[in-house]
């Protein structure tokens, strides 16, 4: 049978970088095969040609064996190409009927919409493949789950029988994420192809029915989930076996370093983001927050820093009263932060490397006398920190902005470790970067936690904070509704309470599973 | 897992930030106050407001003179505004709160007329119609701005359009001895001037504050340098033919209200016509939805087959030509001649009036109107012989605004991409 779609020799050059070389791509009527390479590796670039939003330097597509130019996403939609996008692309103060129909509009009298009949229309796509989506919701009310499969209505409106996944499970709980598995299985078994692009070894495994592995804008290697497990696939993205699995040995936590007692937090429309969140940080020991994004541990981790105002509520750091200290005294105290937003909140992006590795410290000897700054000084320090933390970078005085996400990542983790410190709040420490980057920092982390540092850890990413945390705390619409030992507790345990199943519940949840392949 | 698909909704403190009750409350104590014990003091009881309700030169839909007792009027006021004001400090109006110290404003206003103008007479219909006839530049320009910024292009060069169409309309208007005529060529100087907008912030995606402030002195210094070579010195250059005023059959003849809206000038039939179709064309069409889009996430029209900067500079250009139509109001439907500065900041008026409107047609009207109302204040004390300066009067809407404004931050909804360049990657 010839394949649905076909890419032959694509190759796609911009200045100093080969993004795609020579890719050749067969899809299956009907298969989900899964695109898996590192940040950078080319599969956006690649995805993108594919959807009309570059042109490839040489190479053809063919449809169905029959060649074709897509000039356009407009001209790839009409190929029956749609694509899932990492940033979702809607409108939030459009309705979902609104959303969908947007371009492709159901129009009667000329040209008034008829929402009715759209609206009808997405009812019965959406019940056919049980997406369970409200056609007259807004947007901007709907938990992004559903947004996503707004997404995928899209598509399927305009008749779309291949559907690329950019990196679908980024923004998901591990509950939505497997329903958007469970969507793609059903899309797969009417007919459709779907390819899934991802950085994520336990995705591939769980849904592919076909593996193609990219590295440096070329294809390294094609399997299937039965021939492969994560640390072959590891292996074939980095080029080089990675160590997956964090070291760590058990440890005594040592005495408290840092408490919140009752904490309130409320945003700028008075609402209630953190509800009433108590918890420990002793030192030597490293405390996950896992929670779906948005429930709050953004707030919680402004509130400690000092960036944000609490309401109610006491926050301690070795035993002095830091609830209404600013950042300044915060850090002097001997606490670090390692930003979810490097680029905003993290970095001055125009500023050189050396510069930003000071952004704590400058104003202090030796960096500065009186108000000079001492630049030898700094870039002393920033070319011992640049060494030591393996930062790539072409001197100490290249902005930060034209470094790699990873980088980037590595100048903000030398700042601020670099420091003596006794508390390190790491807020999503590892958000896009790729395999290699994330086992080095997550090895400076542990390491910190051994030498005594007391750490909180806020990340989405729940395998991260099963790997790394020795307490775990699940933070649900602003509260904090479980708070126990990383032993004690199993991944799909803290998956349900993060959508917001009680522990209670949970917890027999998960024990009835434990239990079930020994009956 | 039902759970996780429910939208998270966090539970509010409080319905409105306390500090908002409590100042609310207080201004609404204060303009209780004020009406009390500034105006009802220096009022004599025996005192008599006449109102005139019908506008001079009409002679259908007239009504009989509205005689007010002075004090008591004034004293009632008071009341109720510290009543208002006591209710909101103790238990507070929730969602209706502004709506609330809207009225109040609207009692210190009425009740100012009614002090000023106590025992003499106010023809109160002449002034709405005049306010009207004010807020029309003002709409005109704030339906103006909004087509452009649905969009998500910036246009703050409505003041320069309508300067422009004012003096092209007046020209063309005079040549011809033709208003039609005239308006036309005014709405294509300014549909022109928006088209060079439209290329510096679409194509060349210059900061379009910068392209807008670069076209208002452009016309400002134009329409100065022809005004003074041609206009002033020839005028027969400079005297077109007035828009003259159309009675709606019928309804021209309703009380008080028939004087206003039904037997005025064709401008502000054109203002009521162009609320309707802006908003219908906006909110009910497949072309209203794709400007919207354009606005709000251009890459995501774009990916929908949406072409962005066509759809941008569409708008752009009917932006142009509802300034246009507001510009040669003044010249055509007002003064009947052009003068140096005619429009007088009522486009830039009229973007406040936008944004006050949140973005919105029928918001844009209203802002337009309360506007005009206070324009129509200010010049009608001067008339009163009245001691308060009228440029006093003339800044007690936009005081207003700023209050207003403020009170409702986080509520005003700009397009997302407003002001923000599309380029492809």
């Amino acid at each position: 049978m010839t394949p649905i779609l076909q890419l032959k020799g694509i190759t796609k050059r911009f200045p100093g970088v080969l993004a795609n070389d020579h890719i050749d791509l067969d899809l299956r009527k009907g298969e989900i095969l899964a695109l898996l390479g590192e940040n950078g590796a080319g599969k956006t670039t690649l995805m993108n040609i594919l959807y009309g939003l570059y042109q490839p330097d040489e190479g053809e597509i063919l449809i169905e064996g029959e060649k074709v130019t897509i000039d356009s996403p407009t001209d790839a939609i009409k190929t029956g190409i749609g694509m899932v996008h990492q940033h979702f692309m809607l409108i939030p103060v459009f309705t979902v009927t609104e959303n969908v129909m947007l371009g492709e509009e159901t129009i009667k009298y000329g040209d008034f919409l008829d929402r009715k009949k759209a609206a009808k229309r997405i009812m019965d796509i959406s019940e056919k493949y049980n997406l369970q989506v409200a056609p007259n919701d807004y947007i901007r009310d709907l938990p992004v789950g559903v947004q996503q499969r707004v997404e995928i209505i899209k598509l399927l409106y305009r008749d779309a029988e291949i559907l690329i996944f950019d990196e679908p499970t980024a923004v998901l709980t591990p509950q939505e994420a497997d329903e958007l598995f469970s969507i793609m299985r059903s899309l797969s078994d009417q007919g459709n192809s779907i390819i899934f692009i991802t950085h994520k070894l336990r995705e591939v495994l769980d849904i592919s029915d076909r593996i193609m592995v990219i590295r440096r804008g070329a294809v390294v290697g094609e399997t299937t989930p039965d021939q492969a497990d994560k640390n072959s696939l590891a292996a074939m993205m980095v080029g080089r076996d990675v160590n997956l699995e964090v070291e760590k040995t058990d440890k005594e936590p040592g005495d408290l370093v840092f408490s919140v007692k009752n904490l309130i937090v409320a945003d700028k429309f008075q609402n209630i983001v953190v509800d009433n969140a108590s918890l420990d940080v002793h030192a030597g020991e490293i405390v996950g927050i896992a929670g779906v994004q948005g429930n709050g541990q953004t707030e919680l981790v402004e509130a400690i820093t000092g960036l944000r105002k609490s309401a109610e509520g006491k926050i301690t750091l070795l035993s002095q009263d830091i609830t209404k200290a600013s950042p300044r005294q915060i850090t002097e105290l001997g606490s670090a932060h390692v930003p979810e937003d490097r680029q905003a909140d993290g970095l001055v992006l125009p500023f050189p490397v050396a510069e930003n590795l000071v952004l704590c410290t400058y104003y202090k000897e030796p960096f500065s006398k009186g108000v000079i700054l001492q630049y030898k000084t700094i870039l002393d320090h920033a070319e011992k920190l640049i060494e030591d933390f393996d930062i790539r970078t072409p001197s100490a005085m290249t902005p930060v902005s034209s470094l790699s996400g990873g980088n980037q990542q590595k100048v903000i983790i030398a700042r601020e470790l670099s420091r003596p410190i006794d508390f390190l709040v790491a807020s999503q420490p590892t958000r896009g970067l790729d395999v290699g980057s994330i086992e080095y920092i997550h090895k400076r982390i542990v390491q910190k936690r051994d030498e005594g540092c007391a750490v909180l850890l806020v990340s989405p990413e729940l395998d991260e904070i099963m790997e790394l945390s020795d307490r775990i705390v699940v933070m649900y619409r602003g509260q904090i509704i479980a708070d126990l030992p990383n032993k004690e507790i199993t991944k799909e345990q803290v998956g349900l309470m993060m959508a917001g199943v009680l522990p209670e519940e949970a917890l027999a949840e998960g024990d009835q599973h434990a239990v079930e392949p020994a009956l | 897992m039902s759970t996780s698909t429910q939208a998270i909704k966090h539970e509010r403190i409080y319905e409105i930030s306390p500090t908002r009750k409590l100042v609310m409350g207080i201004i609404e104590i204060i303009i209780g106050a004020f009406i009390f014990f500034v105006f009802v003091q220096t009022v004599s009881g025996a005192a008599k407001t006449t109102f005139v309700m019908t506008p001079g030169g009409i002679d259908i839909g007239k009504v009989g003179n509205w005689v007010l007792p002075t004090r008591i009027t004034l004293i009632l006021l008071a009341v109720l505004a510290l009543i208002i004001g006591a209710y909101q400090l103790i238990k507070g109006f929730g969602r209706s709160t502004n709506a609330l110290v809207g009225l109040c404003g609207l009692f210190l206003v009425f009740s100012f007329l009614t002090w000023q103008t106590a025992d003499q007479s106010l023809n109160l219909a002449g002034m709405l119609t005049s306010a009207v006839l004010l807020a029309v530049p003002i709409t005109l320009g704030a339906f103006s701005g909004l087509l452009s910024e649905r969009a998500g292009v910036i246009n703050i060069a409505i003041e320069g359009l309508m300067l422009m169409a004012s003096m092209v309309g007046a020209l063309i208007g005079s040549i011809t001895q033709n208003a039609w005529i005239g308006l036309l060529g005014g709405i294509l100087a300014s549909v022109l001037l928006a088209g060079i907008h439209a290329v510096l912030s679409i194509k060349y995606r210059i900061n379009q504050v910068i392209s807008g402030t670069v076209i208002n002195i452009f016309a400002a210094g134009m329409t100065a340098f022809l005004s003074q070579k041609f206009l002033q010195t020839n005028q027969a250059l400079n005297s077109p033919p007035l828009f003259p005023r159309i009675p709606i059959p019928g309804l021209a003849h309703i009380p008080v209200i028939g004087p206003i809206f039904f037997n005025t000038n064709i401008f502000v039939y054109i203002m009521f016509i162009l609320l309707i179709i802006i908003q219908v064309a906006l909110f009910s069409t497949r072309w209203g939805l794709r400007l919207r889009s354009v606005g709000e996430h251009p890459k995501a029209a774009d990916t929908l087959g949406i072409k962005v900067k066509p759809t941008r500079y569409m708008a752009v250009l009917l932006s142009g030509v509802v300034a246009g139509i507001g510009g040669t109001f003044f010249t055509l439907g007002s003064v009947g001649r052009f003068e140096e500065g005619i429009s007088a900041g009522k486009g830039f008026i009229g973007l406040a009036a936008m944004i006050f409107g949140n973005w919105t047609p029928i918001g844009s009207l209203g802002a337009g109107l309360l506007f005009g109302f206070a324009d129509a204040i200010g010049s009608k004390l001067s008339l009163l012989g009245s001691n308060i300066p009228a440029q006093f009067m003339g800044m007690t809407p936009y005081l207003i605004t700023m209050i207003v404004l403020a009170g409702f931050i986080g509520k005003g909804h700009a397009p997302a991409a407003d002001g923000e360049p599309y380029e492809k990657e």
